[in-house]
This record gives structure tokens, sequence and C-alpha cells, in this order.
């Protein structure tokens, strides 16, 4: 019998092994995440981190060769990144790109048509925007300007940490968004990604370093090595890491 | 071995621009060019005889003139196949319920009539050889400024078109404008007084229906003392499978602290020689702003000239080529400094895409007098695949030492990290492509008034419909 308190899985993935370029990054990684939890990856250089994000959103470079994606009970193996993110999967990207001519809010306002069932008037997604801004202490002028272009490495950040706030996904997958920021800037976006953590939403941090593990609270940490996870617990494990580096798990592999 | 498939690539949908009239006419001449076809026109238009003698004199120069040797190849343009002149069965109206059902109802589709009720002060549309409908607001008569066809203005402002004829561009400048001179027909003719400024622009459409047609329309320009113009052109025809002929002229004159905007967003049909010269003459303290958007033809070789005669002259030109599937465009600004302390800013975009090939030909010169100037020239490319092809050959010739000239050239591909970013964010290949361009032609389309803007997006969304694969 279903219950009330069932938990639903969100997001299964089975064996991946993934290649980019002939060289194989994903050797066979097992992943499970239900609603409304908070995962952390992390692991060295190399290990495959940026490989599952990239994976994950469908970028064309990246092969799966081997296993499946399951999201929401459906396999999503073969689907290209804007229908995965039509589905609610959201990739803040490590280095998010420069698009002269095209204003964050004409962009954003067409991605939030695109991927929200509703239809949104401007003038309420003009108050969205302003709302959502003001939360990540962002002017109102960005808005205006091209998106990322010219933007600070903090400021492509804060940018990325905005769309997921106004695209409301089901899935966020943040790619070091922690990286090249400031320790403020760290606490801005922080908050910013701590406020939209509910009881729904799916929160995947990949990272190698803990300064934003000060401010978001996850339910599991990974530890992926070459292509695999090779250890899984919870917040204690991040002191661990801390204490005996990355080397200690190698040999689990 | 396995035998590979053959790719057919399908004729892009343009929608209303491929609207193709039965053609009638009141008259035509037989295809080709000699003697007795000039006399003909010009016996046709009723012209005093300097035109006529004019005509004439432009043919034997034609004659005596090489094709120009570099450039697109254009030997598969046969001109003893061209038919020059086309007279529709209307007479020009001044109202478009007498315009014959299928010309109103082509420039209807267009959106001429629309856009004349909105956002214009006068309208003059052109079809096949001659124009068909000239209109300009009331209150703008009543300030002196004239709006009419080239034909009524060749009798009825006679003096004022024999002193500035083929001045700015004469018949032995090159071959096609010899031909201009020799064939002409249709075009618009303006004059605005000293002082008068017109504030809502007027726009001239030519629209070519005859198949192996050509069309040599002639706008003259003359924007006195202290006037002001936005004056838009607009051009189209639909696609037939005989080479059709452009080869327009536009004479530009800026006098004395004036101002001239000329904005054209072209779509001939890809079946198109567009040969076309434009060029201004422009006085002291006066501006030349161009905006010019190619986006058809088969091959075009089209660089609107500035020529900057006044101490304090300026020009800007911001320019959009789009290059697809068997089009080469070879576009470009040339502008020539005379006085001192003159001032030109040159942007220019290229878009490539299904082997097409844009090429920037520009020209600056410094001319020995033309101490203090200042000329800036930024060209940048984007091939939206390997197999399309973009070049900049931009041509500094300085004359004196006390000029600050800058170039700048940038050739990008489309990144398909930015599709994929795009894409992350829900938005389709198609789309994502369509957006990264939109956002590079962003310079020009805001240079345009809105109803352009969008006309100019909805070119460049059929251009990448016709992407294939």
């Amino acid at each position: 019998m279903k219950g009330d308190f069932k938990v639903n899985t969100l997001l299964e993935i089975n064996n991946l092994h993934t290649k980019v370029e002939d060289m194989q990054i994903l050797k066979g990684l097992n992943l499970k995440i239900n609603e409304g939890e908070v995962h952390v990856i992390m692991g060295p250089n190399g290990a495959g981190k940026s490989t599952l994000a990239n994976t994950l959103m469908a970028h064309p470079k990246y092969t799966i060769t081997e296993g499946n994606i399951i999201f929401e009970g459906e396999e999503i193996n073969n689907l290209k990144a804007d229908e995965r993110a039509k589905r609610g999967i959201f990739l803040s990207f490590q280095y998010p790109e420069e698009v002269p001519g095209i204003t964050v809010e004409n962009f954003l306002r067409t991605s939030k048509s695109l991927t929200s069932a509703n239809p949104i008037s401007i003038l309420n997604f003009r108050r969205l925007l302003k709302e959502k801004m003001a939360l990540l202490k962002m002017d109102e002028s960005y808005a205006k300007r091209y998106l990322n272009v010219g933007f600070s490495g903090g400021e492509k950040k804060k940018n990325e940490v905005l769309q997921m706030a106004i695209l409301e996904p089901k899935l966020a997958i943040l790619d070091e968004t922690d990286s090249g920021l400031d320790v403020d800037a760290i606490k801005t976006v922080s908050e910013g990604v701590g406020l939209l953590s509910d009881s729904k939403r799916s929160i995947i941090i990949i990272t190698h370093h803990n300064k934003i593990l000060q401010y978001l609270k996850p339910d599991y940490v990974h530890i992926l090595i070459d292509g695999k996870i090779v250890k899984t617990g919870t917040s204690e494990l991040v002191h661990e890491v801390e204490k005996n580096g990355y080397e200690a798990y190698k040999n689990l592999n | 071995m396995e035998k590979r498939k053959k790719t057919y690539v399908h004729d892009v949908d343009r929608g209303v621009y491929d609207i193709k009239n039965e053609v009638k006419f009141r008259y035509k001449v037989k295809s080709g060019l000699d003697e007795n076809v000039v006399k003909d026109i010009s016996k046709q238009k009723n012209e005093p005889e300097w035109m006529t003698e004019f005509r004439l004199n432009s043919l034997k120069i034609y004659n005596e003139i090489k094709l120009p040797e570099w450039g697109p190849d254009i030997s598969d343009l046969n001109i003893d196949k061209i038919i020059t002149y086309i007279r529709p069965n209307t007479n020009m109206q001044g109202s478009w319920d007498k315009v014959p059902e299928d010309i109103k109802n082509t420039f209807d589709k267009l959106g001429i009539q629309k856009a004349e009720k909105h956002s214009l002060a006068g309208v003059g549309a052109q079809y096949d050889s001659e124009v068909v409908y000239h209109n300009i607001k009331e209150d703008l008569i009543k300030q002196g400024v004239v709006y009419t066809d080239m034909e009524t203005a060749v009798k009825e402002y006679e003096p004022m078109v024999k002193e500035y004829f083929m001045k700015c561009v004469e018949p032995d400048d090159h071959k096609f404008a010899a031909l201009h001179g020799a064939v002409w027909s249709g075009g618009s003719f303006v004059y605005v007084p000293k002082g008068v400024q017109v504030d809502i622009p007027l726009q001239s459409y030519f629209r070519l229906n005859a198949p192996g047609a050509g069309q040599f329309e002639h706008t003259l320009i003359i924007v006195d003392e202290g006037a002001k113009l936005h004056f838009i052109e607009g051009c189209s025809a639909p696609k037939y499978s005989v080479n059709n002929l452009h080869a327009g002229c536009v004479e530009l004159f800026v006098k004395k602290d004036a101002t001239l905007r000329y904005s054209t967003i072209e779509n001939w049909s890809k079946n198109m020689y567009n040969l076309n010269t434009k060029r201004a003459i422009v006085e002291e303290n006066a501006t030349i702003e161009w905006v010019s958007g190619s986006f058809g033809s088969k091959v075009s070789m089209l660089y609107p000239t500035s020529v900057l005669k006044g101490k304090g002259a300026k020009c800007e030109y911001t320019g959009v080529t789009f290059a697809g599937e068997g089009q080469n465009l070879d576009t470009g600004a040339q502008v020539v400094h005379l006085a001192e302390h003159t001032y030109s800013t040159i942007s220019s975009k290229s878009i490539s895409k299904s082997g097409g090939v844009a090429t920037y030909r520009g020209l600056v010169r410094m001319g020995k007098n033309a101490r203090h100037s200042k000329s800036t020239v930024s060209c940048e490319s984007l091939m939206l695949d390997d197999i399309s092809k973009s070049d900049t050959i931009p041509v500094l010739d300085i004359l004196n030492d006390e000029v600050d000239v800058g170039h700048e050239a940038k050739i990008g591909r489309i990144s398909d990290e930015t599709i994929f970013y795009l894409m992350s964010r829900g938005i389709s290949e198609k789309e994502a492509k369509a957006m990264i361009v939109r956002g590079f032609v962003e310079p020009m389309s805001k240079e345009l008034p809105l109803e352009y803007a969008v006309e100019m997006n909805n070119l460049i969304n059929i251009e990448l419909e016709g992407t294939v694969g």
C-alpha cells in the first residue's frame, strides 16, 4: 500500500559509463537521489565530477557507453539537454557562457516560458525576477545587461543561481558553484541555494572544497574517484576528507 | 561499396516574399541591350532630349568598360537575356484603391500599407520598372518636402534633376553604373528644404515580379542645409529559375548641417544579381548614417560610399550581411575623407551558413586635406558551420599623417558550448542558434524602427529554417 510517507525516488543512476572524445571517464557510477535531498559529490581533480554534471545535462560531447539515467521513473539517456531542462533538470555551469545581444531578462523569460507548465504574464515575470534578484543581492540593472557579457566570475555564478531560482527545477546540479568566489559571495550564493531547497527539490552539489558546506547541510556526501563513487556517508565524511585527503580513498576503488 | 545517399537541400520557404503574380504589363522592351532598346525606354517615358542623350552616352560607356576583375563571379549573368524595362499595367496612383488588386495585395502582404498607417510619413511602391503608388503626408507637402517618383521628377523638377542626376555616381564609375545610366527607370526623388525636420521616416519599396527582368530604379535625395530625414528602402522578389538583375543607383546629397539616415532591408530572391551603387556626398558638419541589411540575392556587390567633403562631416555605417546556401554576398562600406575634422565609424557584421560566402570589402581613404580626421572600422563574422566562408578585405589608404585610423576584425564560429548552455535552459537547438544570431545582429536591430527590426528577425528565422541536418 502506498502511504503518505513513501519517499519518492527522483533520480537513479545505474552503472553509468561515459566517454569524452574516446576517454573513458565514468566507469560504473551508481547514485540514487530522493525528492528533497541534498547530495554532495566531492573528489580530486579529474575524478569525473564535471563529467557527471555534463552527462546528466546531456552535453553532446559526453557519450553514455553503458548504464542508464532514470528520472522520475523514466530512462532519459536519449533526451537532449532542452528536453531534460523541460522535465526539471538544471545545471549551474562552472563556466557560464557569454551571449552578446541577449539580455538576462529576455533570456530568462524565454527559458521560463519553455520550462514551466503554466504560462506566466510579463508583469508577473518581472515581479518574480525583481524579487529573486533582491534575494541574491543583485542590482536590478543586471536584468538589462547581456547574458554574462562582462560579468565577473562571481557575477556569473550569482546569475546561475538566479536562473535556478527563476526556473525552479526539480533537480539542480551545482557544478563548482563555489569556485572562484570570495567569502561574501559564497555566503550570498549559498543562502540563495538554501532558500530554494524544500521537501520537493533535490540538489547535487559538486565541489572540491568545503566552504559552501558551511551554509548548506547535505543529507549525503559521496566521494568520487576515478569515475566511481567509492564512499558514501553523512556530513562527517567532509571532515574526514579534510583530515585525510583523497589519497586514503584511492585504494577503495 | 554502399552507395552514398544524395542529400537534397530543400529551398527555403520564404513565405510572403515568394508571392508570384501573373505577369501583366502595359509595355515591355525586348530582352537584351542595344541603342533601340534604350531609345525605346526613353520614348515610352516621354523624356526630354537631354535625358535620351544621357542614356545613349551611358550605353556607349557601358560597351567600352570591362567587368570588374575582382569580387564574386558574375559570368553567368547574360545581359542579352534580361528585359530591362517592363512597365506595369497601371499608372502611378495616389490611393491604394486604384492600384490593381494583385499588386495591391502583394504590397499589403509585405506589410507596406500597415507601416504607412502607423509609422511612415510617406510611401513609394515600385512594381517591376515603375512606381505604382506614391503618397506623402499633407503637412510635409506644406513644408515644401518633395517625395515623388523619378519619372515625375524629371518633368516637374527638371532643373534640380538636371543639376544632380548621376553627378554623385557618374556613368563611367563602373560597368553597372553605365548600364544604370542607360536603362534606369522608377525610383524615388526626395527634396527636404532648408531647416525642415522630417521626424517620421519615408519609405520606398521595390518589388520585382517578372522573371528574367532587371530593376534599375534611381533614388535621388537632397537634404538641404540644416534639414533632417530618415529614408527607408525595402526590396524583394519571388524566386525564379532564370537570373534577374538589380542595378539600382542611390545618390544622396547631404548639405551643410543636415542629417540623413538611409536604412535598407534587402531581401532579393536567390536568382538575383544585386549590383547596386549607393553614394552620399556629405557637406560641412553634415551627417550620413547608413543602416544596411543584406539578406537576399545570389550575388551582391554593394559598397555604400560616403564622400566626406565638408569640414566636420560624419559618416556612421551599421551593416549586417547574411549569406545562406548558394549566396555570395560581397558588401562593405567605403568612406572618402576629403576635409579636415571628418569622422567615420563603420560597424559590419556578417553571418554565413550552409556554404554561403560573406565578404566584407571596405575602403577608408584619408585624403591629403583630411587632417585631424578619425575613422574606426569594426568587422565581425559568424560562421554557422564548417562549409561556409567569411572574409574581410579592408583597404586603408592614408595620404596624410595627422589622422587616427583604427581597424578591428573578428571571425568566429557559432560555439557548441553556447548552444549547449542555452539548451540546458529548455531552449531547442534551432532556437538557441537563432537566439545567438539575433544577439549577434542586435546592434543593427537597435538602429531600426521596431517593425523593421521585427522583419529582420523574421528574415533571420527564414534563413535558419533552411538549415538541413
